[in-house]
């Protein structure tokens, strides 16, 4: 299993992404943005989280023209499997890769905290280790982090079972920190390889340091 | 040529740092505020002579780049 993390100027969790998958076994290779071309062994990209270029114009909106982001819409399109976290998942909406926008939070605060999360599909690699209304807790950090898309956007996701993850209380009441339409957490694709989530799974996998919740996510796609 | 690009959030999506700002004015007694809406402002000096051309360019930069056509819209300004 190969997994290459791309790396921009203002990266910050491609340490934290690197740990989390060789803890899971997984080889993986830091790529740089101006790389042409991602290692021809890739079996996943993670777009990791961060600052892309400080975050100027929209957050993710200049990193999408990296050079290295052509092959990275090319693995895309021949159904290679992608994460985007945080930052990452910013920069897969920009580049047209999953559907929506995001937006400043609505409290306008940058919020940093454990936050539960729900499951709501489980059909699909990233979460196939959990199941239905499993509830888990990891961070959250980020400013621009409300999820936004129309009505008609959010019937077709749903009717594809591309919402992947709610965030919630502790018990799996819809709870909204930051303004997302329908408390959306987390939504993938409609061929289920391309994956977007705002919260950090990389920097829950030490019980010791809070939690491990997000090891069954990041597992999920070491086993296809 | 001066172009002025200005981008605003659509109608219908909420505007979380309008509404702050529409709050603090509140708060510092500024009556009579119904609706505070913040966007951006990009000034370029392009080397096209042709205003519509320039339109046209700038058009297609704010549908690449300048602008998320999800949730904002511009307008373009020749000065």
């Amino acid at each position: 299993m190969k997994v290459s993390i791309v790396v921009f100027p203002g990266t910050n969790c491609e340490m934290d992404t690197k740990y989390a998958y060789e803890k899971l076994n997984a080889d993986v290779e830091l790529v740089f943005h101006k790389d042409e071309k991602l290692p021809t062994d890739t079996d996943l990209v993670v777009l990791p989280g961060g600052f892309s270029y400080g975050d100027y114009l929209r957050s993710a909106a200049i990193a999408q023209f990296s050079p290295v982001m052509k092959d990275v819409i090319r693995f895309a399109n021949d159904g290679g499997k992608v994460l985007g976290i945080c930052n990452g998942f910013q920069m897969l909406l920009e580049m047209g890769l999953l559907e929506g926008a995001m937006k400043r939070n609505s409290n306008v605060h940058f919020i940093s905290k454990y936050h539960h999360l729900r499951v709501i599909n489980n059909e699909n690699m990233f979460l196939q280790k959990l199941s239905v209304n499993d509830i888990v807790n990891i961070p959250i950090a980020h400013g621009e982090g409300s999820y936004f898309i129309d009505n008609k956007g959010l019937e077709k996701l749903y009717a594809n079972n591309q919402v992947l993850l709610k965030y919630t209380d502790e018990n799996g009441i819809d709870k909204n920190p930051n303004g997302s339409v329908d408390s959306i957490a987390c939504v993938c694709n409609e061929n289920r390889n391309v994956f977007g989530l705002m919260p950090h799974p990389e920097r829950a996998i030490e019980t010791l340091l809070g939690s491990s919740d997000g090891v069954k996510m990041l597992e999920g796609f070491m086993e296809v | 040529m001066k172009v002025i690009v200005n981008i605003q959030l659509k109608e219908g999506v909420l505007d979380p740092q309008g509404k702050a700002v529409h709050h603090a004015l509140s708060a510092l007694s500024f009556g009579g505020v119904n609706d505070v809406r913040i966007g951006k402002q990009i000034i370029m000096h392009i080397d096209e002579t042709d205003k519509t051309q320039a339109k046209e360019k700038v058009a297609q930069m704010c549908e690449e780049l300048l602008a998320n056509t999800v949730i904002e819209n511009y307008e373009i300004e020749i000065a």
